[in-house]
């Protein structure tokens, strides 16, 4: 395919019109001049054929699911199903404004509220609030939780939030934003929780403990009753990041394991579309003793109704509305079309896919974590690393072969991660490909090592010099002209 | 054994042998065995595709579809129907956050266009590529505020959205930060009550159009902020921003707020997306994605995430913010719809939008059963107190098909009209206020 180049901006032309919008026959009304802005604001001026053409050959310079295998560790990149997207965007839901009576919502109520009580059954916690709109809003949400908590008891020197070195960058983040300390502690060889440092790190200051399980290895915390008997007894919370919760599906559910609070990605577990980096959504669950503190508002039952109520030491409210509504609905309709019958096939499905890659690659890639993985699992680099060939170049040579890169660099326990999450969504025949592929990789890099070190070669870039976008950032089309 | 599960028995034979494990289950070894489930989920039964059709129309024609007269920071717009067409291609819906570049040149274009044209709109130097909602945009603004000032107070003007307010009193109250609330004037910031409370804050946050809908005056307000040490935060719906004095105009260090009013629908509140633009100088404050232009080795065009040291997954915990994924497909829906409504229609469909809101204010007024509370102009939005008991309005509304203004307090009604509400809708309502008592 041609390599398409032009903005939006570089196919406008004065006069020329995409809309069709009828003038309504009554007064015209103007701001007061110095009400008014100076100048139009710049926008492009093309018919609607020009940004049908110009997005669609845009759309084509991405790779989504649906072009083939998305590897990327810990994102957990699994087809999104079209009827989801499809019921979600009825007009029952798509035009209901947030602000009307809640006996013009009940329909959109009960899917709040089924959906909150699937979210416990799943993950074993007692209530849920949906309101969070990613991941790291929920991480955000529930450290407001763990210090609301703490608050309340009058236990004030509790400051200090645990974070294990393997865990995402997110968590650390969301620790500082909600005003806390971290305490990073370093991890066994298999990014599970050191013991010992778990212990020195515990005090009377300990606010909790954020944990990814499995970690960002894929490796299950063998150790976490014993983690969360720990916590509890130096008065910590236990925070569950579910970021890697789809390994779990059917097996395990984090309340059995002591976790006072969870988020859950729905756009990764729950299979709601990516979108290029969102929207996502982050429910916040937790523990009995914690409910009173959930924010503002969850979705109750009262007799046939379906009501919004506060919890009654709500840490507060945390959007606008009510989250991201049309990410819950798809991901009502996904737990729904498999039911209890099939949801608990996924987490087997996704460990099997995940391990036979890991023990199919193993003998020509360093695995730095022997034994059984759970939904993913880490690869440091290649075996053979005499030709000089790292992570980075291997990444950028998958995608000459039409895939994408697993998650490279990450987690920072070992120097040259590669982390593949296959998901249970894809076939026997798509991972031999993927393995042949890699196999592939490891010859070449024997014996044209050149060849990888300035991969990639057939995408319609090639690699990029990002440190000029840096030094002299160029942010908008102003900037260019 | 599922549609979405595509393995047969023999696949998952042959698979085990490679790992080594006799069955699935030896596969989870590692988990210990009394926290292994030890029943199914109890869990609604698996429904056909055709039953989980029934079953979501049922539960959306549980949900009235109304005339709706109420905004208060969601607003009925027409969408052109290629919005929804092309943010649904699935190179866009089902990718994520441009990791790696020479397979995401789409998103990092779109982003690249989005954030030009928000630079356009706000008539700021550089913005991130999109934030959860207005709400929280505007608290991340003031986290930048506080990371630049290095002080832990911010004034917020009582004309800001309650809504918004509460979502920057929670993110403060974790990050021991005070709120100061500043008192109005007539439906304005009162900027004598700024001057009087500015030292020694980062800043003061103001909305424009108001809660009201009032438009304020702005002007002086940068002079006074930055002369004690603060910054400017203003806070704007994104349609509104085609024809106000720009937050950039107004010398604003800060511009934030939805853009939900550009092209999305109103979905119950959300998916919508935030914004967040400024100066160059505070860019390394700024959180979030940042997509600028470089070359690739053969020197093409290209383009890429920069300036990516701000951000969490390399600060962790010396990150100013946790943004990690954002709202990015509805930062393209956004730009579809600046680009299909362009540089004229965008201001055709305000003005038209705030020409319907007058004559319905003048409307209603005529029926004498209002009075009107403030005397600023206005833009999409009003308030008028009723003269008549206010309490069975609503449902007399719903009883008609229509969604009423919201009622704010004190018989006070928050009006909203679109360029979507037509003359038979608005002269409905007003027939409507002629019958009440």
């Amino acid at each position: 395919m041609k390599y398409y180049n032009k903005l939006i901006f570089e196919m406008s032309k004065s006069g020329r019109i995409g809309y069709n919008l009828q003038s309504k026959d009554i007064p015209e009304v103007s701001l007061p001049k110095h009400l008014q802005r100076e100048t139009k604001a710049n926008l492009p001026e093309v018919s609607e054929l020009d940004v049908v053409r110009h997005y669609t050959n845009v759309s084509q310079k991405n790779f989504g699911v649906e072009n083939g295998f998305y590897p990327l560790g810990s994102c957990t990149m699994k087809y999104n199903p079209k009827i989801n997207d499809e019921l979600a965007s009825l007009s029952g839901f798509a035009n209901i404004h947030p602000l009307q009576p809640q006996e013009t919502l009940q329909g959109l109520l009960k899917i709040y509220y089924e959906l909150q009580l699937m979210l416990s059954e799943i993950s074993g916690l007692k209530a849920y609030s949906l309101n969070p709109f990613a991941g790291a809003h929920g991480e955000l949400a529930g450290l407001m939780i763990i210090k609301a908590y703490h608050e309340k008891n009058k236990d004030f020197k509790r400051n200090k939030i645990i974070i294990p070195d393997s865990a995402h960058g997110t968590n650390p983040a969301s620790a500082s934003v909600c005003g806390f300390e971290t305490i990073e502690i370093k991890s066994n060889p298999d990014g599970t929780i050191n013991l010992e440092a778990l212990r020195s790190a515990l005090s009377d200051e300990t606010a909790g403990l954020m944990l990814t399980n499995p970690n960002t290895a894929g490796v299950f915390e063998k150790d976490i009753t014993e983690i969360s008997t720990l916590v509890h007894q130096a008065g910590g919370l236990l925070y569950y990041d579910g970021a890697n919760l789809n390994a779990l599906l059917g097996k395990a559910k984090p309340g059995d394991m002591g976790f006072d609070i969870t988020h859950i990605n729905l756009h990764k577990t729950f299979s709601t579309p990516h979108g290029g980096g969102g929207p996502g959504s982050g429910p916040v669950g937790v523990c009995e003793k914690l409910v009173d503190f959930l924010p503002n508002p969850i979705v109750l039952k009262e007799g046939q109704r379906y009501v919004f109520s506060e919890a009654k030491n709500s840490i507060g409210a945390l959007g606008l509305f009510f989250g991201n509504a049309s990410v819950y609905i798809r991901a009502y309709v996904y737990i729904m079309s498999f039911g209890h019958e099939h949801l608990s096939d996924i987490g087997p499905m996704a460990v099997l896919n995940a391990n036979y890659i890991k023990d199919s690659l193993k003998d020509v890639f360093e695995l730095p974590i022997d034994g059984h993985c759970l939904h993913e699992f880490v690869f440091d680099g290649l075996k053979d690393q005499s030709s000089g060939v790292k992570t980075l170049d291997i990444a950028k040579r998958l995608l000459d072969y039409g895939f994408h890169a697993p998650t490279i660099y990450f987690p920072l326990i070992f120097s040259q991660s590669m982390m593949i999450e296959p998901t249970e969504v894809e076939s026997k025949e798509t991972l031999d490909e993927f393995i042949h592929v890699m196999r592939q990789i490891v010859k070449e890099a024997k014996e044209t090592p050149e060849l990888l070190k300035t991969a990639p070669h057939n995408t319609i870039v090639r690699r990029l010099d990002e440190a000029k976008a840096a030094r002299h950032p160029i942010v908008k089309f102003k900037d260019i002209v | 054994m599922h549609k979405y599960l595509p393995h047969t028995r023999e696949d998952i034979e042959e698979m085990l042998k490679i790992t080594g494990a006799k069955t699935l289950d030896d596969l989870f070894s590692s988990i210990p065995k009394n926290l292994k489930m030890n029943k199914p989920y109890a869990i609604p039964n698996q429904l056909s595709d055709d039953e989980l059709t029934r079953h979501m129309q049922g539960l959306a024609n549980q949900n009235r579809e109304l005339i709706i007269f109420r905004g208060a920071g969601a607003y009925d717009h027409y969408t052109p129907s290629v919005v929804k067409s092309l943010i649904s291609r699935q190179e866009f819906l089902t990718s994520y956050t441009p990791y790696q570049p020479e397979v995401a040149q789409g998103t990092l274009q779109y982003i690249f266009e989005y954030q030009s044209m928000v630079c356009e709109l706000t008539g700021m130097d550089v913005s991130n590529a999109s934030m959860y909602d207005g709400s929280t945009a505007t608290a991340e603004a003031m986290f930048m505020a506080y990371a630049q000032t290095g002080k832990s107070n911010i004034l917020v003007s009582e004309t800001v959205n309650p809504r918004t307010i509460d979502v920057i009193k929670t993110y403060a109250h974790y990050r021991n930060i005070k709120v100061t609330i500043v008192p109005m004037k007539d439906g304005m910031t009162d900027l004598t009550s700024v001057s009087k409370n500015v030292e020694d804050t980062m800043g003061l946050i103001v909305q424009s159009p108001n809660y009201f809908g009032v438009i304020e005056d702005l002007d002086g307000f940068a002079d006074i902020i930055h002369q004690a040490g603060g910054l400017l935060i203003i806070n704007s719906e994104g349609q509104a921003l085609s024809l106000i004095k720009t937050p950039g105009e107004y010398g604003a260090d800060i511009a934030c707020g939805d853009l939900q009013s550009l092209g999305l629908p109103l979905s119950f509140g959300g998916a919508y997306l935030g914004y967040l633009a400024t100066k160059m100088t505070y860019v390394r404050k700024m959180p979030g994605r940042i997509c600028g232009v470089t070359t690739d080795v053969d020197g093409k065009r290209a383009f890429v995430l920069t300036l990516q040291a701000r951000e969490q997954h390399i600060r962790r915990a010396k990150a100013n913010s946790n943004i990690c994924s954002n709202q990015s497909l509805m930062a393209l829906a956004v730009t579809i719809y600046l680009s299909t409504m362009g540089k004229e229609g965008l201001v055709k469909v305000a003005n038209e939008s705030m020409k319907g809101a007058h004559y319905l204010y003048h409307r209603l007024l005529e029926t004498k059963k209002f009075e009107s509370v403030y005397p600023q102009p206005f833009f999409k939005e009003f308030v008028l107190k009723a003269k008549f008991d206010v309490a069975a309005f609503e449902d007399q509304c719903l009883d008609q098909g229509i969604l009423g203004p919201l009622l704010i307090g004190d018989n006070q009604l928050l009006f909203a009209v679109t360029e979507k509400r037509t003359l038979e809708e608005m002269e409905q309502l007003v027939e409507l206020v002629v019958s009440c008592k």
